[in-house]
């Protein structure tokens, strides 16, 4: 079976409200996954990931995070990036209040 | 209650002042956050998974309605109109934004409260029985013991860099209510000829290597205390490793050691240092005891109209499961459950809070507790005030009657808000409770410790749960661990893993079909789930989860 490359985006912590970001090519953060920049290519990852911990002053623990690329946007792979992506499931707070 | 000293309101100003500067350069970038997080984790400010949480210590539990409506009013101005009480006294702020944490920090500072040491490998806050001073069965109130250890151990500079987290609980009475025996150091009261002391019992912990804690001394003289505590903990921070962290509590110090090695060290280190004890930690201590004088009872106004709803049967019942006896003939203990079926268990709004302080006021002589429990306690009720504080609670949807039965659920937020956790905790908490409430069968089943951690730190304390759950990552999914047979109490005990996880879809029934069972195994209705495990052992119980496996067999 072929194996299916794996799609990334970067995302972080926003530094000051702490709320879950990705980021959009070149140099924009969203809090919506949807509107992240997907990335194929393992080099553009590591140059995103490289610019996301380059911006010490307005990010946090910036990461590449595993998605799958559908037609509404990108989807999270691990439940873990499913939940930072949509909120907790206890209260509509967080993503879910906008 | 303890008041702070001009020192105790310098110290905390102080603390506002330095963490309110460090903010500032961390946003203008002078701190890069590697600089910056541990002097965040100092003040108690963690970064989740959806945003930053504040964790404030609640010392041994013990609020004022001041401090009450001071968090609610936080909870509301700079969070989400919530908070969250943990299982180690401490309520957590989920939704705070950096900038803001120095501004919630003054505000809890202008209550005499703080957020110091409350992360980081430091001695955290010092837990108790969260019906000290009130309880029948207590010796005495250990709160002014636990406010001296948590003197001497805030900023204590021997010991703000331990090899781990290091926690202490206190108990007055030989009904162990504060878990003692599952923390770095349990303290219980005991007397010897006369004159009071401590059973001092070390190497407890939960956590990926649970155990009970073993007796280093079967009795240490108040006068010995302090001394006696400074020796194990300067022991442990010069034995215990610092070269992997999953071994570094001094549980696993005490169990590559040996009790008796680590008993020799601690009485070695105790005779040198006790001299350097100058009676001052005594001193300090009569001082301290005198904040805990117990509140001057009065007779309560006559219950009057209150009558008709002592009669009710919604009132009896949780009359039935949420009052416990008092010392004072006439007073009761209030366990107001914040585990309404449905709801996050230790969850409380800004309102209810509110309502909480109110009826401490003119109910509770002030006093509120908060349990490990994740309930809030007014420890101090005359009884003819019972109707009157059952009806407040009824107008502030706190008047569960569901303490100790089987949706009396401790969970720990899990990956709802936790960036440790490893699965979900709080729903499957809310479906359990929701679906035993749907059964009817609560009160039939009887007392029941269910308990949910959404990862191996256990900070839901599965481990002693009656029954625990342990949400772990299986494949991609979520899968729950059963554990059956833990016990909190006097005679703690490590539960026994039943068998395979359960998938998040299987997990709420499979508790369903091990309590129905259960019903049909116990000896009579007075047998309890925990009595009726010790009593049958595993096997059946083990049967109840897994009945493919009887059929495949």
């Amino acid at each position: 079976m072929p194996v299916t490359p794996i799609s990334k985006v970067v995302t972080a912590n926003d530094l000051r409200s702490g709320e879950v970001i990705y980021l959009r090519f070149p140099h924009d953060w969203t809090p919506e996954l949807s509107k992240a920049s997907v990335i194929t290519d393992d080099d553009l990852a590591q140059a995103g990931l490289a610019f996301a911990q380059g911006q010490a002053n307005v990010v946090v623990g910036a990461y590449l995070s595993d998605v799958v690329a559908e037609a509404d946007g990108p989807k999270a792979i691990h439940f873990r990036d499913t939940f930072r992506s949509t909120g907790p499931s206890n209260y509509r707070h967080g993503k879910q209040e906008i | 209650m303890y008041q702070y000293s001009n020192f105790d309101h310098e110290f905390v100003a102080q603390r506002v002042a330095q963490f309110r500067a460090q903010v500032a350069r961390r946003l203008d970038g002078s701190l890069s956050e590697e600089e910056f997080k541990p002097l965040r984790l100092m003040n108690g400010l963690y970064l989740q998974l959806h945003a930053y949480m504040l964790r404030v210590a609640i010392p041994y539990g013990t609020l004022n309605s001041r401090q009450m409506d001071q968090i609610a009013m936080i909870a509301e101005r700079w969070d989400k109109g919530y908070g969250h009480f943990t299982t180690r006294q401490n309520i957590q702020f989920n939704w705070p934004k950096l900038e803001d944490v120095p501004d919630i920090l003054q505000a809890l500072a202008d209550v005499e409260m703080h957020a110091i040491q409350t992360s980081g490998n430091t001695i955290r806050n010092v837990t108790a029985d969260h019906f000290a001073g009130a309880a029948a069965d207590e010796i005495a109130d250990p709160r002014p013991i636990a406010e001296l250890i948590r003197q001497w151990s805030t900023d204590h500079p021997e010991f703000q860099f331990l090899p781990r987290k290091f926690k202490i609980a206190v108990t007055g009475s030989p009904h162990d209510r504060a878990v003692t025996q599952a923390h770095d150091i349990g303290l219980r009261m005991t007397e010897q000829n006369g004159s009071r002391g401590f059973e001092v019992i070390v190497g407890g912990g939960l956590g990926r290597t649970p155990m009970i804690g073993k007796t280093l001394s079967p009795f240490v003289p108040l006068e010995d205390l302090l001394p006696y505590l400074e020796a194990v903990v300067s022991t442990y921070n010069l034995l215990g490793r610092r070269d992997n962290k999953y071994k570094a509590r001094i549980k696993i110090t005490t169990h590559e050691h040996g009790i008796d090695e680590i008993k020799q060290r601690v009485d070695a280190q105790f005779t040198k240092i006790k001299p350097l004890f100058s009676g001052a930690d005594l001193q300090l201590l009569k001082d301290i005891e005198r904040h805990f004088e117990p509140p001057k009872l009065k007779p309560a106004a006559p219950a009057g109209t209150a009558q008709t709803v002592a009669q009710t049967p919604a009132f009896r019942a949780w009359r039935d499961t949420n009052i416990t006896a008092h010392k004072v003939p006439g007073y009761a203990i209030v366990s107001v459950s914040l585990k309404k079926p449905g709801a996050t268990p230790g969850d409380a709004t800004a309102e209810q809070m509110r309502a909480l302080a109110q009826i401490a006021r003119n109910f509770g002589h002030d006093a509120l507790r908060i349990s490990h429990e994740q309930n809030v306690i007014l420890p101090y009720v005359h009884l003819a005030d019972l109707p009157q504080v059952y009806q407040a609670l009824c107008r502030a949807d706190l008047a569960t009657a569901n303490i100790g039965l089987i949706s009396d659920i401790i969970a720990c937020p899990g990956m709802d808000y936790c960036a440790l956790a490893t699965a979900r905790s709080i729903p499957v908490a809310q479906q359990i409770a929701t679906r035993f409430e749907a059964l009817k069968l609560e009160h039939d089943i009887g007392p029941l410790k269910l308990k949910i951690s959404g990862c191996i730190n256990a900070c839901g304390h599965h481990h002693v749960g009656h029954i625990g759950i342990l949400g772990l990552e299986k494949a991609g999914v979520e899968s729950y661990q059963i554990t059956l047979g833990g016990d909190a109490g006097a005679e703690a005990q490590i539960g026994t893993r039943a068998g395979p996880g359960f998938g998040a879809n299987e997990i709420v029934p499979a508790i369903e079909r091990l309590i129905l069972g259960y019903l049909h195994l116990r000896a009579d209705e007075t047998e309890s789930f925990l009595e009726a495990y010790r009593r049958l052992g595993l096997a059946p119980f083990k049967a109840l989860l897994y009945p493919q496996e009887k059929k495949a067999a």
